[in-house]
């Protein structure tokens, strides 16, 4: 067979997760990774704040007080025994990748700096504990540079710009891949043992997003369209601080170093939702407390937006107010040049995409689509689970974005998204070329690009009707509509009409360019496919949750109903429909109780 | 307001040579080069291909040449051009393979050439925790850090079209941010490779990479400082 490959393991993806994976495995096991953009492109690249580890290098600060706040974070949704698991090894995680070279901001006795986060507290006291790692505000940057100069080092085999578009599973086992060189347009299949899913999230399915073009879920639909179910995907975070229209991300970190929201009246309106840590209260609470804030008439000139304002004489007043102290005790009091070299990213943001100095003019912002919770379900060591008895698929395995382990449960506290690469990336890599030494290669099927080919005819080959920018503009608005920060019995069921619709519109699309060097074409539409079916099975998954619960917001039913709704959904997609199953969470040493901030 | 956009095109599989279309669209003087690029796209001709992804200036993705310079193409914005006419073209010095695509292979070749990564054998803090640097140590190389290896400097300088085996800005700039990081122990190696022919001292300084670096890094001043570590063999 031409265009045919042999390895132990492959990962795809080169995010953070997939190059912690390989570099992981590599040690044992041929492995190689297989990614649609070269590997410093990837999302992780574009993460700010910070990665949240226990180091307690400016205060005190305890792994227990990380796992308690990831899992009142996640709103009890996540699964207790994984969250200790990861908030344990963040320590050594962090100082890992010091090891690696990344350059972290420090403190001035040589440590690695810290500051506050959303969510983040010291368990005794209920107040904002310094528990982010930096590197100023291009933390996912350092991590992605740091982690492919050690896979340079390490000689790791990449296969640069190929999209996987099919994994391989025979008898009930790993088989293999099926992915196309983009520069050819070849397809190759690739022979492995055990292969890693790290393809990222799906967040271009919204209008507002602060993900890169390249988030279209491609990673979770092409196991859900091989009969693996996708877990919790009613659960997608939308951060509350997007520039204005435009959705790019504005840190929490600038509230972190003391940045204030305010309404269109000029009110700190996070006092009257979370009256103990205000402005750092959890991603949920506050973009839900922005929502309500537009519904009562305080957004921005009724125009759907607020300020978030890190002025110096706004964060002095504020800190002033709210008593806050520096580590030595003395009063927290900055100057604009500090703020600058604290967010010198974001700095960069507003002037170049809004024309304004944040030092000097506060920040309209809105809530953006951020962070994918559900996904592919796995249990801590990164091995894909595939019923309710969380039943192990022999040799595939998921990590990062794209998995659902569930340590993020209904709601992702901040830089718990970069733990969970390194952690998980780490782990789901060990594992894999542990079995991949252990196993043989499963036969490939009879005609292995087969399904791919199928899929491919049917893009070139519609009638042509219809457009697919269209169809992903009306995607798009809908979801952000219907299925956003707030939704309703009437409004989603409203979107399960339009995404069927959209669905059925999508088969007469027709790729024009029938070429098949850099097929761009094909490739976007083939990836509006994978939104579609992951838009589907969001929607339906949200339909069926009746209850309010960290990032899904009911208004019919706001509260969150634990005798009834304390379980992971589980949804398997099946052509145009959506079959549903539970599972319950693993609940260890914190019962459920109600969350405020 | 209205502008005209004109991208080259080259389709290896149909064209000879490449040529310019032309589209004439409305549009807000907010949008971002790639905003426009994604507008014809989706509502002239699909078939356009380039590459980008975070549309926002940090994976480097889609550098080009838009009215004879290099940006992101994400992070230009109509306005910043002052110009009713829009010329969008790949970048110089790397081959093209379809319309805006070039081939990046001899850059990140180059790029790996330097040695980028940490380079340090001694045994790690007894303690098992972080290796300690100062902030003044941390500031020494953090400019350096920010590159996105966007390849925006390298395809701007004349050396590099001259002849492309000169490792280039970028190159330079990575090689810089280990030799000034105090952790780091590959700073003679690395001189030594810099120091060959196709190294540091192809640089002209001609400041055209410094004018084009997204991430404002003083490419020339970084060059500079590894010249004369060179020079002086001393790292300060
Ligand atoms: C603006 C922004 C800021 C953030 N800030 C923070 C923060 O401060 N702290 C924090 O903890 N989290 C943060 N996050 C979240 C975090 O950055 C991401 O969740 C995380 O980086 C995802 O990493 P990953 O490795 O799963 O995926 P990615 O880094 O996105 O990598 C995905 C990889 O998969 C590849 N791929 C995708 N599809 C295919 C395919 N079909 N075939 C082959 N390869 C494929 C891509 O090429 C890419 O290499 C932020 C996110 C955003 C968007
Ligand atoms: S130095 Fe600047 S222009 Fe050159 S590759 Fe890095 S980011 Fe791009
Ligand atoms: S698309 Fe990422 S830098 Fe422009």
């Amino acid at each position: 067979m031409e265009n045919f490959h042999q390895y132990d393991v492959i990962v795809v993806g080169g995010g953070g997760a997939g190059l912690m994976a390989a570099m992981y495995a590599s040690r044992t096991a041929k492995t190689a990774v297989i990614s649609k953009l070269y590997p410093v492109r990837s999302h992780t690249g574009a993460a700010q704040g910070g990665i949240g580890a226990a180091l307690g290098n400016l205060e005190e600060d305890r792994p227990e007080w990380h796992t308690f706040d990831t899992v009142k974070g996640s709103d009890y949704l996540g699964d207790q025994d994984a969250i200790e698991f990861m908030c344990n090894e963040a320590v050594q995680a962090v100082y890992d990748l010091e090891h690696m070279g990344l350059p972290f901001s420090r403190t001035a006795d040589g440590r690695i700096a810290q500051r506050p986060f959303g969510g983040h507290t010291n368990n005794v006291t209920g107040k904002p504990v310094r528990r982010s790692c930096y590197a100023a505000d291009r933390t996912g940057h350092m991590i992605l540079q740091t982690l492919y100069q050690q896979c340079i080092k390490n000689q790791i085999v990449f296969y640069d710009e190929f999209q996987a578009m099919d994994v391989l599973i025979r008898d009930g086992k790993v088989a293999g891949v099926v992915a196309v060189e983009l520069a050819t347009g070849e397809l190759h299949v690739f022979q492995a043992k055990a292969v890693v899913i790290a393809t990222g999230g799906h967040g271009r399915m919204w209008e507002i997003t602060s993900n890169a073009y390249a988030y279209t879920g491609d990673g979770a639909a092409i196991v859900a369209r091989r009969g693996i179910p996708l877990e919790d995907m009613e659960f997608f975070q939308f951060h509350p601080t997007g520039i204005y229209k435009l959705g790019i991300l504005i840190t929490e970190a600038v509230r972190g170093e003391g940045g204030i929201l305010f309404n269109g009246k000029g009110e700190r309106f996070m006092e009257k939702y979370a009256p103990r840590i205000k402005d750092l209260a959890s991603r949920d609470v506050v973009s839900r407390a922005m929502y309500l804030e537009t519904r009562a008439g305080n957004d921005v000139n009724g125009q759907r937006f607020f300020y978030l304002d890190v002025t110096p004489e706004t964060v002095n007043k504020y800190a002033e107010l709210d008593g806050r102290t520096r580590p030595d005790g003395t009063p927290y009091r900055v100057t604009a040049e500090e703020i600058r070299s604290k967010i010198p990213d974001i700095t960069d943001f507003c002037v170049t995409y809004l024309g304004i100095d944040p030092t000097r003019e506060p920040i309209p912002v809105q809530p953006t689509a951020h962070y994918a919770m559900g996904g592919i379900p796995t249990n801590k060591f990164g091995e894909v689970v595939i019923d309710s008895q969380n039943t192990v698929l022999p040799g595939l395995y998921a990590a990062g974005e794209v998995a659902c382990v569930s340590v993020h449960g209904a709601n992702r506290l901040g830089t718990n998204s970069l733990v969970d690469l390194i952690v998980f990336g780490k782990h789901s890599g060990l594992r894999a070329a542990e079995y991949a030494l252990g196993a043989d290669f499963t036969p490939l099927p009879d005609d292995p690009t087969g399904y791919v080919r199928e899929q491919i005819d049917r893009l070139r080959t519609g009638s042509g009707k219809e457009r697919a920018a269209q169809i992903g503009r009306e995607l798009r608005s809908t979801m952000f509509d219907l299925v956003g920060v707030f939704r309703t019995e009437e409004g989603l069921t409203q979107a399960m009409e339009k995404i069927q619709e959209l669905r059925a519109r999508f088969r007469e699309v027709r790729v024009a360019d029938s070429g098949k060097v850099f097929n761009m074409e094909l490739m976007q539409t083939w990836e509006l496919g994978n939104l579609l079916d992951l838009a589907l099975v969001t929607t339906r998954s949200a339909l069926e949750r009746r209850e309010s619960r960290g990032a899904h917001a009911r208004d019919d039913f706001p509260a969150r109903d634990d005798v009834n709704w304390l379980k992971h959904t589980l949804a398997w997609l099946e052509g145009d429909s959506v079959k549903l199953d539970y599972k319950p969470v693993v609940i260890t040493r914190y019962q459920p109780k109600e969350r405020t901030y | 307001m209205q502008v005209k956009l004109r991208v080259f095109r080259f389709d290896p599989e149909k064209d000879q040579k490449p040529r310019y279309d032309t589209f004439i669209m409305n549009v807000d003087p907010n949008d971002r080069v790639l905003d426009l690029l994604e507008y014809v796209k989706a509502d002239f001709d699909p078939s356009l291909a380039l590459r980008r992804s975070c549309a926002h200036g940090v994976c480097g993705s889609d550098a080009m040449r838009v009215n004879g310079r290099n940006y992101l193409a994400c992070k230009v914005l109509v306005k910043n051009l002052n110009a009713d006419t829009i010329t969008v073209e790949p970048l110089l010095g790397l081959r093209v393979i379809k319309d805006l695509i070039v081939d990046m292979g001899p850059f990140f070749e180059n790029y790996r050439s330097v040695l980028p990564y940490l380079i340090n054998d001694e045994p790690l803090p007894a303690d098992g925790k972080e290796r300690l640097q100062t902030p003044e140590q941390q500031m020494r190389f953090e400019e350096t850090t920010k590159c996105i290896l966007c390849a925006a400097c390298t395809t701007s300088c004349p050396s590099f079209w001259a002849d492309d085996r000169y490792v280039g800005p970028a190159a330079i700039v990575n090689a810089h941010r280990f030799i000034f990081d105090s952790r780091d122990r590959g700073a003679e190696k690395r001189l030594n490779i810099l120091n060959e022919q196709i190294g540091v001292w192809r640089c002209r300084t001609a400041f055209n990479c410094t004018e084009a670096c997204p991430r404002d890094i003083h490419i020339t001043q970084a060059i500079a400082e590894v010249k004369k570590a060179i020079i002086t063999g001393k790292v300060e």
